[in-house]
């Protein structure tokens, strides 16, 4: 009998923003990515340099920290390539501390799209190649090959699941959501519905959202939260169990939570309550498939996320001017592929993120207002404006190429 | 209650937003004079008593020598101008005041409600004579009316000694209370912003008529998007920019009219702009429209702009939003403070201004939905809550609360 462990997975995600990018710009300035005003958070640049200091940094060292303190410690990370990308430039520093803790042996990385795109639900090739970019990046800088794929959003449905078996990966990972578990607990190792070989893990999505979403709000009940206290719900949640998959975005710790609200010395201590019980340990992902077994099969024919009440893909597909936003992008992946043009691809593919027509996401003035805290634009509409224009410009050098290519026979 | 104008003889919002808002109050309870400075029939007004001030016609409200512009408004106190003087407004004015003094003679209000600088020394005057709170309520100040320019100086006077002697003020939004706390110096919580709403029911069904604008309902069938804007032609709506972002626009994208509809001194000048740009065939004017003409201007439009250099609150955006217009609106305008669902953009800044009409131009999917999405935000503002929130005013302002 394995010992009863908690997954901690973080997502290190940051999108190439597009600038304030006008139909004037385009055709004239191939520069979409990069906002020239300082002050704004469609400078990628300067996020990255604020969330590296309020988060990444901090973060790390105390990851590190554990590590060295704790031989039970473990933990997963998903790195998006426009991350990683971010990164070399902007924070070099910031990656090694990443490989650091991959050197450690003790931290596992999660397979996903290199550009955090939406690619599964429009082009099957497109996406493959996204994951196949991705891994070797990961390879090329951590020096190991993920058993174990996320897609973005954690959106998950049973086509991915065979998908990803049929791929290699030994486990995939979902939401543990309700409406489709129902009695069941997420704190089980699953297969997923019409699979052998590979293992489904649930996120716990109440344990991961007290501190991700309600650390520190203080109209909560259960505010301030303790490490005690949250050390008693997870005891409890375990109690018959074998795992808690706590999965959440890295930027929980000193970006989404700040760290004066205590984030960093909640956590720290949490974990050395938790390994204080010699019953209780860690996982990374892929020793957590390893060591359980799937005690059932769970099917979703629909797409599941980790994203808002509805759990679904709205917030990124919901309107009209999202789905026509992905609908002219990807009807250019032919075109675009046959040119050639690795820069001219590389730039179709970063407009692939999906964070793009998440900012053109209308519902929330009926949502409340979380989604605006995390656009760096005025208004959907303006998202979707920029956007439109840089795609334009895309096309624009698309077609300039396929001239010349013409010309040249 | 002390007004200006009522529909239908008003020339603008102030009438529409004196309406309705009197018939808001009323069926809160509120017993309502209100005193305008002509004499006519204003039908469906049986919610409460209107007050001639003088036996004017309502066309000489502005005084005989006709419309009012503040440029030839005499300079003068009002105990400066001569009884039976009426020939501008001051000499209106005084009229106005005259009969506000001996109305209150016989009658104290519980609060005296007066709507911009054109009512407020008569305000003061009941104030003074009754001991009464005085609101005094912003819809416009001297400085919108001017756009980029210094106003009348006697205007200005007025307003500052309006706004002093009120108890209470109440600005149409928050970039008239900006306005009010940096050109006048008055504090910030002597003010509360009430926004205007849009009387959905007022607007009423009608049949829109395809033919009114035949030419352009045409050029639609062909794919063209018709950008609108409704208003007067002064320097306070800013169109010589919007003139310059349609010829920015047309640059990009050839299928785009632009339907001019409305009337005033900077006409001819935007012809002419037009022509030096060389888009005055894509220009339409219509001259000032009322009725059937001016409901189809809002109904034919695709995009209405609102182009203002300063805006207290701008009601005609939440008109063309009921016609089912996408919404571009400036920065400097107030209405832009109550809705999401548009695009905002800085009047001088015509690149944007054209960025946003092609954008909407050229996706279906962005003009519906901001279409549709605004349509939900405007429908939550309603007459009843602003009354409410002006009864909540007077009582307080009555029980010493708030000074």
């Amino acid at each position: 009998m394995s010992k009863r462990g908690i997954v901690l997975y973080l997502h290190v995600h940051q999108p190439l923003r597009v600038r304030k990018y006008s139909i004037f710009d385009t055709a004239e300035h191939h520069d979409y990515f990069d906002e020239s005003d300082t002050n704004s958070d469609r400078n990628n640049e300067r996020v990255l340099r604020k969330v590296a200091d309020k988060s990444y940094r901090p973060m790390n060292a105390l990851l590190e920290k554990l590590l060295s303190k704790h031989p039970d410690f473990k933990v997963s990370f998903s790195i998006t390539g426009t991350f990683i990308e971010q990164a070399e430039k902007w924070a070099p520093d910031v990656l090694e501390s990443f490989k650091r803790l991959v050197a450690t042996g003790r931290v596992d990385i999660v397979s996903e799209t290199y550009y955090h795109s939406l690619a599964f639900f429009y082009s099957r090739s497109e996406f493959e190649h996204q994951v196949d970019i991705h891994r070797q990046k990961i390879k090329e800088l951590f020096g190991i090959e993920p058993s174990v794929f996320r897609n973005t959003e954690l959106s998950y449905n049973d086509e991915l699941a065979k998908w990803a078996e049929g791929y290699g990966f030994k486990g995939i990972m979902a939401e543990g959501w309700d409406p489709v578990l129902e009695w069941r607990s997420p704190n089980h190792m699953y297969r997923p519905a019409g699979t052998k070989n590979i293992s489904l893990m649930l996120k716990n999505y109440r344990l991961s959202d007290d501190v991700a979403f309600r650390f520190s709000n203080r109209a909560w009940s259960a505010w301030p939260l303790t490490a005690d206290t949250y050390n008693e719900w997870a005891n409890t949640s375990i109690a018959d169990s074998s795992l808690i998959n706590l999965f959440m975005d890295y930027e929980t710790f000193g970006e989404h939570q700040w760290a004066d609200t205590g984030i960093f010395n909640f956590f720290e201590d949490f974990v050395s309550r938790w390994l204080s019980n010699p019953d209780n340990t860690f996982y990374t992902t892929s020793e957590a498939v390893a060591a359980h077994q799937p005690v059932g099969e769970i099917s979703m024919p629909h797409t599941v996320t980790w994203a808002d009440t509805e759990r679904d893909l709205t917030a990124w597909l919901g309107n009209n001017m999202q789905q026509e936003a992905l609908r002219h992008l990807y009807d250019l992946e032919e075109p675009i592929l046959r040119s050639g043009d690795l820069a001219l691809i590389a730039d179709w593919r970063r407009l692939q993120t999906s964070d793009h027509v998440y900012y053109m996401c209308t519902k929330w003035f009926t949502d409340g207002d979380v989604h605006a805290y995390f656009s760096p634009y005025e208004s959907p509409y303006d998202a979707f404006l920029y956007f439109m224009n840089a795609l334009r410009y895309v096309r624009y050098r698309l077609m300039e190429y396929h001239r010349h290519g013409g010309l040249h026979g | 209650m002390l007004g200006w104008e009522l529909p239908p003889h008003n020339s603008g919002g102030l009438g529409v937003a004196c309406y309705h808002m009197s018939k808001a109050l009323a069926l809160q309870g509120a017993s309502i004079d209100f005193v305008v400075p002509y004499t006519a029939q204003h039908p469906d007004t049986e919610f409460m008593t209107i007050h001639a001030a003088t036996k004017l016609g309502p066309l000489e409200r502005y005084g005989l020598m006709g419309a009012y512009d503040s440029k030839y408004l005499r300079q003068l106190g009002l105990d400066e101008i001569n009884g039976g003087d009426l020939y501008d407004m001051r000499g209106v004015q005084k009229r106005y005041v005259e009969y506000v003094e001996e109305m209150v003679k016989d009658k104290t209000p519980d609060a005296i409600h007066a709507h911009d600088w054109l009512t407020m020394e008569a305000g003061m005057r009941a104030k003074e004579l009754t001991g009464s709170p005085l609101i005094v309520h912003v819809h416009a100040t001297e400085f919108d009316r001017s756009g980029e320019k210094y106003g009348n100086p006697i205007v200005h006077e007025i307003e500052y000694q309006g706004l002093m002697m009120a108890d209470r003020i109440i600005a149409v939004s928050n970039i008239t209370k900006s306005i009010i706390m940096q050109k006048y110096a008055i504090p910030a919580d002597k003010i509360d912003v009430m926004y205007n709403a849009v009387d959905i029911a007022s607007l009423g069904t009608y049949e829109y008529d395809h033919r009114t604008y035949k030419y352009l309902e045409s050029l639609k069938d062909e794919g063209y998007t018709v950008v609108a804007t409704i208003t007067r032609f002064t320097i306070q709506k800013g169109l010589t920019h919007f003139i310059r972002a349609a010829a920015r626009a047309s640059e990009k994208h050839d299928r785009l009219v632009f339907l001019l509809a409305g009337d005033g001194e900077q006409r001819d000048e935007l012809i002419r702009l037009g022509a030096e740009l060389g888009i005055a065939d894509k220009l339409f004017f219509t001259g000032f429209v009322r009725g059937k003409q001016w409901r189809d201007a809002y109904n034919v439009a695709d995009i209405f702009v609102m182009s203002s250099v300063s805006e207290p609150f701008g009601l005609t955006a939440l008109e063309a939003a009921h016609h089912n217009s996408a919404l571009i609106v400036t920065r400097q305008s107030g209405v832009g403070e109550i809705l999401g669902n548009i695009f905002r953009y800085d009047f001088w800044d015509t690149d944007v201004l054209a960025d946003q009409i092609v954008g909407i131009a050229t996706s279906p999917a962005l003009q519906q939905n901001l279409k549709e999405n605004v349509k939900h935000e405007y429908a939550r503002i309603s007459w009843h809550d602003v009354a409410n929130q002006c009864m909540q005013l007077y009582r307080r302002v009555r029980e010493g609360v708030i000074a």
